[in-house]
């Protein structure tokens, strides 16, 4: 038995001692008792990931650019391929599935959510339209196509001019008018209503 | 001539052509055989397959799976985006897996089990790749937690139930390995401050998590209630993040990122973020608020006047439930409720107090007290603190219901607008 003792579950190893225990009462042996599941530094499971299964997978693209690939987008382009690929769904200004362009509306109680009056970061329209869009078939576009539709819809919400290039080094940079109206979760439990 | 082939074979004779083509409710689902052979769906009613006397036939035999009563017509409620959970017809604190709320962004992906990985990467000492039986070999943990979505409210009318106003919250047990434990394997670096979980259904579901809750008591889960996950709540892997809104709790779980940053996506930005006052808007609200409903009498049941048990269930995404008081005098006064054990850290909680309605007219309510001294807020109190332009997200206030005295139970909406 004692020679199992080093891996045995702990269930066993209490079983083992327990009855150890009883016959002679050694303190040390009650010590190790209260000891349980010592686990390892590492199990050893798993496999380590390759470069190219990473890259295939993170396509992920974050606020300082990190993730975006090369190419280039140019608004004319963009706009185009959203008349061709987006506009069923979306509409040039507000389709059955919500608009993805500011407007003022006198309409509605309330301005529509979009990119140009509630998107804090323009990467996001980046990594969300490679990742998700079009909705029926989703990373069926190129990277450069992308881009060309960023610009345009940056360009649609009057965030960048006609004439901006958007790729890796500039689409960080343009600053998103709703940035600055978000503010972080400040609740914290107790009495007070936030 | 149809020959029927169902399991019930004592009773087939007791089936005949007519009765299974006459206007009875369905009660069940039998496999018909055509003249031509063809094998075709047939709806039998349930007074057939019941014997006048049970304990004068012998009944159907041992199964390979346990079915629900034909009786029992208890449904989640499908909306295209999401479904909900029927919380006035549940008991006790467990939601039967088959029965738990469904919110997912592009449908529920068919995922090969056995061809599933989980890669872990970044800001890593050693980026590793998981199989689902990599992940089973591990240490497991298992809890019982509430899950909600943040969106989890709907008002504005009397003939809502518990179900439409409150259905996207449910409770299972959920077993898993701990995310630590992943995370010494995989040796996290001291400067990870955040990872991003993706899913991979076709939304390719994304959301920053901060570090500490992988450390704290995040779980990749790979089974519900001792079983495998269901499809719908992200079979064969999710994350677990209890106490926190539901989106964040990734299911199909395939790569988690370790960054030093968020990654701004857009269900943290464009989605899941609330307006508060003065125009600003609020992120990254990862902590469900207390919360409590009454789930008996509601709309559409009725009741009759003396002694009812007024039942419901109270839950906090920030630790136990300590108090849930009940007001039967639309909200003058307030008792306590009794607490069913057990009582569990961010769980839902059952509660019930025992009442004799005199008939009248009155409104009944419940409110819930967590660990932190949080008290659930009135409708009116939420619309003070954060501004009459409330998103949805995050919303829970008390839930309050109208006794008509012909009996009629009807939810009493808040109007603000
Ligand atoms: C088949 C219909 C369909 C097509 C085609 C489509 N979309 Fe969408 N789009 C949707 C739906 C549905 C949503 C909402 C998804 C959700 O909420 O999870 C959406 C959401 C979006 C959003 C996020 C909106 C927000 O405010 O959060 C963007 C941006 C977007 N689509 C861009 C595009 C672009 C660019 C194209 C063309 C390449 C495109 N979509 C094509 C259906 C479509």
């Amino acid at each position: 038995m004692n020679r199992y003792s080093f891996w045995v579950p702990s269930t066993l190893l209490f079983v083992a001692l327990a009855s150890h225990f009883q016959t002679n009462g050694e303190a040390d042996i009650a010590s190790s008792i209260a000891k349980v599941d010592t686990l390892p530094a590492r199990f050893g499971f798993g496999r380590p990931a390759t470069g190219a299964e990473i890259t295939r997978l993170d396509i992920d693209v974050r606020p300082d650019g990190k993730g975006l690939p090369p190419g280039q987008g140019q608004v004319a382009i963009g706009r185009q391929i959203f008349a061709t690929k987006c506009v069923a769904c979306h509409g040039t200004v507000g389709g059955p599935n919500g608009s993805l362009v500011t407007t003022t509306n006198p309409d509605r109680k309330r301005p529509e959510k979009t990119i140009g009056n509630y998107w804090p970061y323009a990467t996001t329209v980046f990594d969300y339209i490679r990742r998700a869009m079009p909705f029926s078939q989703p990373g069926s576009l190129t990277n450069d196509e992308v881009y060309h539709l960023t610009a345009y819809l940056l360009q649609a919400n009057g965030i960048i001019d006609e004439k901006t290039l958007i790729n890796a080094q500039t689409l960080p940079r343009v600053v998103m008018p709703a940035q600055k109206l978000f503010v972080p979760d400040d609740r914290k439990g107790g009495p007070e209503i936030k | 001539m149809k020959k029927i082939r169902i399991q019930l074979e004592q009773l087939t004779n007791r089936i005949s052509r007519r009765t299974m083509l006459g206007g009875a409710a369905t009660a069940a689902v039998a496999l018909v055989q055509t003249a031509s052979g063809k094998t075709i769906q047939q709806g039998v009613s349930l007074n057939e397959l019941l014997p006048e006397d049970p304990t004068k036939q012998i009944g159907t035999l041992a199964g390979e799976v346990g079915t629900r009563s034909a009786f029992e017509k208890v449904v989640k409620k499908p909306s295209d985006i999401s479904s909900r959970s029927p919380l006035q017809d549940f008991y006790g604190i467990i939601t039967p897996s088959d029965l738990h709320f469904e919110r997912h962004h592009a449908g529920v992906p068919a995922i090969d089990p056995a061809k599933h990985e989980l890669l872990i990467h970044g800001l890593v000492d050693k980026p590793l790749v998981f199989t689902v039986a990599d992940l089973k070999r591990f240490p497991s943990v298992s809890r019982i937690a509430f899950l909600e979505c943040s969106g989890n409210f709907r008002g504005g009318k009397e003939t809502l139930s518990p179900q439409e106003i409150c259905g996207l919250t449910s409770q299972s047990e959920w077993t898993g390995v701990k995310l630590s434990t992943l995370f010494r394997e995989v040796g996290v670096k001291p400067n990870a401050s955040w990872f991003l979980a993706e899913g991979s259904d076709t939304a390719i579901m994304t959301r920053s998590v901060p570090v500490k809750k992988g450390w704290d008591d995040a779980i990749v889960a790979y089974a519900q209630n001792g079983e495998a996950l269901r499809p719908e709540q992200g079979y064969p892997v999710r994350l677990f993040l209890s106490g926190w809104e539901g989106n964040t709790s990734v299911k199909w779980l395939r790569r988690l990122e370790l960054s030093d940053q968020p990654f701004m996506t857009r269900e943290e930005t464009s989605k899941y973020t609330e307006p508060i006052k003065d125009g600003k808007y609020r992120q990254f609200s990862f902590d469900i608020d207390a919360r409590s409903i009454i789930t008996y009498p509601t709309y559409p049941k009725t009741v009759e006047k003396g002694w009812i048990e007024i039942r419901g269930l109270a839950w906090s995404g920030r630790g136990k439930v300590v108090r849930v008081e009940v007001s039967t005098d639309a909200g003058k006064s307030w008792q306590l409720a009794t607490l069913q054990d057990p009582i569990l850290d961010k769980a839902h909680t059952a509660f019930r107090y025992v009442w004799n309605w005199n008939g009248t007219e009155t409104e009944i309510m419940s409110r819930v007290t967590d660990e932190t001294g949080y008290v659930q807020p009135t409708f009116a109190q939420l619309a003070k603190a954060r501004g009459t332009d409330n998103g949805g997200y995050h919303f829970n206030p008390i839930t309050a219901w109208q006794l008509k005295p012909d009996g009629r139970v009807l939810h009493r909406p808040d109007n603000l607008r």
